[in-house]
Parts: structure tokens; sequence; C-alpha cells
């Protein structure tokens, strides 16, 4: 899998409760939560992903609540991967569940400016920054987290999994 | 970790994940798939648990006995967005048979009704689609947040894999100086190591300070230490989790103690003899500093309450210290009973009457002001001192609002003065 699209720089320590304010929180429709991702740092900052976009951030991400609505939120306001120099657990792996690409990568943050086109090649752990040329070489993703991503989420995996037996 | 020992040297954390995957022992780094004892959801991440695991087509969740729903986030429901969330769970409850449900004036905070209606169990393996579900940990059960998706898989197959983690020993000797509580505790923890300081890790609070500790405070340190990134917060379980429980004894917790200093990554020792009340400022829960060093900020609002510090113990303290007292006149104090059970304790006594006669506002007990739904939302330039577990931008209302964490004692004395006060300058 690789994911190619512009980069939007986030800082250490993102939190889901400014990823996904509390107060969306009643919304479980992914159309509705996107209007709302990363309002925490300014209304209408989803309108950066539009085009699609990869987050590339510090550490800690996805940092407090174990809301998934954060996770879905990105997904669907077309943030195409997370590439960040570390994770908050739960984020993590609520990601992977639901489908969003998330890559730890220790010294993005040096590599990679605010709207540089980057290629994610996952399978390979291989970060490019298109404009620079420079790559960033991480841990490639396991086997079996790529099949879970390939397949669109846990629950499709798991959907899929089962249709084979 | 020392490789070449003879004997295994293995904490409670390990023991507990390897009895759950019915293996004779796991080493921190495996990956091991656990059964789960119990799994709970709430009406914020319950309706997404459903949405998912409708959509694995399945008709029945692998054992309703297992599955504890309980309402709190909205309680009760500001909306009707809300309100029909809460109705989508009460069919699935109906539907799947699941006696476990906690209903509006039924329950409380989950994290509070889980171990008070006899859910929690020493030795368990419980998830939580919260991430404060690490606070079951204070009678010794492994216990962590995850997410609804996650949630899905296990209402379908009861179990989940875990990563063991590396443990993190935090160890405690002295007694706490009067008005000096568990919260000012985990405060100074989470200053020490950061909020990210013990991700992928447990955390076992252990020493003479923990032994000493009431059940309320146990919960408290277990339930924050997610804000340093902790996969779980554990305290072995004692005779006094027996008491709580109604155990007649704690022989049978003798299998759940670690065997000693190598089964940790590293241990923080501390002096909890010398410690003051602890605060954290904005906007971040380890941006801590002792109260002492802290300027006396004008404070607008006042909160009591949270999983973290909306207990019994808690407000009893408060309550001590706000009794013949006023509030302050530009200060609003909230109170709000971590649960029904709770609400009614304080009603006994007389410490309702003690908050109602300072000119604070008691709520029905709920989560709805700690994440800025309902019940006590902050305004633009409003600063708050609570006693709840995170002040990220935001997290209460206007992104705009600060928020300063501190014990209950200190937020009773600081709702007297209307300024972030030490609690032991009003005693």
């Amino acid at each position: 899998m690789i994911v190619k699209a512009r980069a939007v720089k986030l800082g250490d320590n993102v939190d889901t409760d400014v990823i996904l304010p509390g107060k969306y929180l009643a919304l479980t429709d992914p159309t509705e939560l996107r209007e709302h991702a990363m309002e925490g740092i300014s209304p209408g900052f989803a309108s950066k992903f539009v085009d699609g976009a990869v987050i590339v951030a510090g550490e800690n991400f996805g940092q407090g609540s174990s809301r998934e609505h954060a996770a879905i939120a990105l997904k669907a306001a077309a943030v195409k991967c997370v590439v960040a120099e570390s994770f908050a657990r739960i984020f993590y792996r609520n990601a992977i569940n639901i489908g969003l690409p998330a890559v730890e990568c220790p010294g993005i943050l040096t590599r990679v400016a605010d709207g540089d086109q980057v290629s994610v090649d996952l399978e390979q752990g291989q970060i490019m920054n298109l404009n620079t040329g420079r790559t960033a070489n991480t841990v490639p993703i396991s086997p079996h987290l790529l099949q879970v991503l390939n397949d669109g989420g846990i629950i499709e995996h798991l959907k899929k999994k089962r249709a084979h037996q | 970790m020392d490789w070449n020992r003879r004997e295994p040297v293995v904490n409670i954390i390990e023991k507990t994940l390897a009895k759950a995957s019915d293996r004779e022992q796991v080493r921190p780094g495996e990956i091991v798939e656990a059964r789960i004892d119990s799994a709970m959801v709430h009406d914020i991440t319950g309706p997404l648990a459903v949405e998912s695991w409708k959509k694995l087509e399945e008709t029945k969740v692998w054992d309703p006995e297992r599955i504890v729903v309980v309402f709190d986030h909205f309680l009760p429901p500001p909306t009707e967005q809300a309100a029909k969330l809460q109705k989508m769970m009460r069919d699935f409850v109906d539907e799947q048979g699941i006696r476990n449900f906690y209903d509006i004036g039924r329950g409380g905070v989950c994290h509070q009704v889980m171990p008070e209606k006899g859910h929690v169990h020493p030795g368990d393996v419980i998830v939580g689609a919260d991430s404060h579900t690490c606070t079951y940990g204070a009678f010794g059960a492994f216990s962590t947040g995850i997410g609804s998706t996650e949630m899905a898989a296990v209402f379908a197959t009861g179990h989940l894999w875990f990563k063991v983690p590396r443990t993190i020993r935090v160890n405690v000797r002295g007694s706490f100086a009067p008005f000096v509580m568990a919260k000012d505790l985990i405060l100074l923890v989470l200053g020490k190591l950061g909020v990210s300081g013990a991700n992928y890790r447990g955390i076992e609070f252990t020493g003479q300070t923990v032994e000493e500790m009431s059940i309320a405070g146990r919960m408290t340190l277990c339930n924050m230490s997610i804000e340093a990134g902790a996969k779980t917060g554990v305290v072995a379980p004692d005779v006094k989790t027996a008491e709580y429980l109604g155990a007649s004894s704690s022989n049978s917790f003798e299998s759940l103690r670690s065997d000693g200093d190598s089964a940790y990554e590293r241990t923080i020792e501390i002096d909890a003899s010398t410690l003051s009340p602890q605060v954290a400022r904005p906007h971040s829960p380890d941006n801590v500093a002792p109260i002492e060093e802290i300027p006396e900020s004008r404070i607008d609002q006042a909160f009591l309450g949270s999983c973290t510090n909306g207990r019994t113990e808690d407000l009893r303290i408060a309550a001590k210290i706000l009794d013949g007292k006023r509030v302050h006149d530009h200060t609003r104090l909230i109170v709000t009973p971590a649960s029904q059970d709770v609400y009614q304790n304080c009603l006994e006594e007389g410490l309702l009457e003690i908050f109602i006669q300072s000119g604070a506002i008691v709520t029905n007990p709920g989560c709805g002001i700690c994440i800025g739904i309902h019940l006590g939302v902050l305004a633009p330039g409003d600063v708050c001192v609570s006693s709840s577990n995170r002040n990220f931008v935001g997290r209460m209302g206007s992104p705009q609002a600060k928020i300063f964490l501190a014990s209950p004692a200190t937020v009773a004395a600081s709702a007297i003065t209307g300024r972030i006060t030490d609690p032991r300058k009003l005693s």
C-alpha cells in the first residue's frame, strides 16, 4: 500500500479532544464528524484535508480519550495516513481498526515541511518527501496489520476471514 | 530485565495476562490472546460499537453476562441526538438479554459503577470502550481502554490480543500531610513521567503509602495512569480490596503479587511525607507544579467530581473544608457525585447540605462537565480548577478557557477564596 498526498504538519501530543471536541460525540455519521476534524485547533481546519492529506505529527499523537470518533473524523475528512514520531496506543489501534493507516517514524518532523508532497510506502516502511527527494525509513508495518488496512479495517477483515473459512 | 535468571521473576500484570491466555508465563513484548472477563461500553462509545458489531452480521453476543452497559456521558440526555443514541442502546440491551445495564438513575459514572456493582475482581482481564478503564487496576485487575470497533470484535469473540507491556513501578513511602491526597501523588508522578512517559507500559503502585491508602485513593492513582500514556495502572490486591469486595479473606490474592525488583523496567521512588498539594496548569496534565509555585490565579468555576475524584471520600474532605463557609462571589462551584450510591452516601452523611449551604450546585452523577458536553460548560476566558483528569485545550468547553487540575481539597479551598488556594492554609 502506497499513499501519496500533501503533508499537513502538526506538533507533539495532539490529543483527541483537539482532534474531535467532546461536544460532537453524539454524532456517529462520518460525513457529519468530518466537518469538525481538528476543530480544537481552529474552526474549519478540516478544509485543509479536503483534497487528501498525510498528517505529519510529533510525539504521542492521539493522546487522551479512547473516542474512535477522532480517527473516523480524520479518515472521513480525507486524511489518507498519519505519520507521527510516536502514537498514543489507543489511537493507534483505533486508526488501524477503522482502516486509517498510521505509521510511526522517528525523525519525520525534521524531514517534511507543511505542504510538501509525500509518499508513504507502508510495506517497505519508507516515507519519501517528493519536494526534496529525501527519504525516511522506518519499521515496515506488520503483514497482519497491512492485511487489515488493505481490507478496509478490522470489521471487513473479520468478515473476509470468515467467508474464507 | 534479567534474562539469565533461573526462577522467573514476574509481576502482577504478566501473571494476569498469562492466566487469561492459558500460558505458564509471558514476557514483555509478547503478543497474547486473552480471554475477556468483562467488557464495558457507555452511551458514547456503545452506539459505535453496536454499529460495528452489526456490520459483522452476528446475531448473538459471545456472553451477555460479561457485557456491561452504563449510561453516564449524557446523563440525562441534553439533546435529541443523545437521547436517540441511548434509545438505540436500550434496544440492543433488550435484544441481547444484557442484564448488567445501568440506565439513568440506576448507576452513574461507569468507572465508579463497575466496581460498586461487582463487575471487577482481582486477576480479571477487563476492557472498556473508555480510556479511563485503567481505573480497575486499583483492585488488582488488568484493565485497559479500547476503541468501539475493537469492542465489536470482543462482543463477537470474547477475546482480544495484547502486547504484554513492560512495567514501571512507582514505590511510595511515608504518610501524606493533612489535606494532601492520592490526586497530589498522581499529579507528581505525571509531572515526572510526562504525558507519554509510560506509553505502551504498565504502572504498578507499591509501598507503604499505597498499602495504607483507601480503595478510593488507589482508584485515583490507577485512573490517571492513562494520562502518562499507560496501558494500565495496578495495585496488588490486599485485605482492603477483600473488604471492599465483601470477600472473607485476601488469601486467594496471594498469587497476584509481583515477585520482586527485577520484574520492572524501572522503579520511581517517592517520599509522600514531604509532598505538597500539586496542580497541573493549562493545557496538559503533566504541566505540574507544587501549589507554592502556582500564582494565586482568579478562578471562575470549580468542579468537584469525575471518575478521578467524585467518590464519597473525595466529597467528604471537600465538605470538611467548605463546612460553614461560602463559595466566593465571583466563583461557581459544581459538585457531581460519581454515582447514585455516592450521591446517597453524601445525603446520609449530610455532605449535600454543606455543599448547598455553601452556595454550590449539586448535579446528578455523570461525565458531562468533565468532557465539555453539558452541566457546566466553560465560556471563552473562563478559568476553572477541577478535580477531573484532563485539561487539554477545549476539554471542558471553549478552547479559550483554562483548566487547572487539582485535588478535591484544593478545589474546595479555591472555591472559597475564588483563587487557587492551598487547602492547608484554610484548615
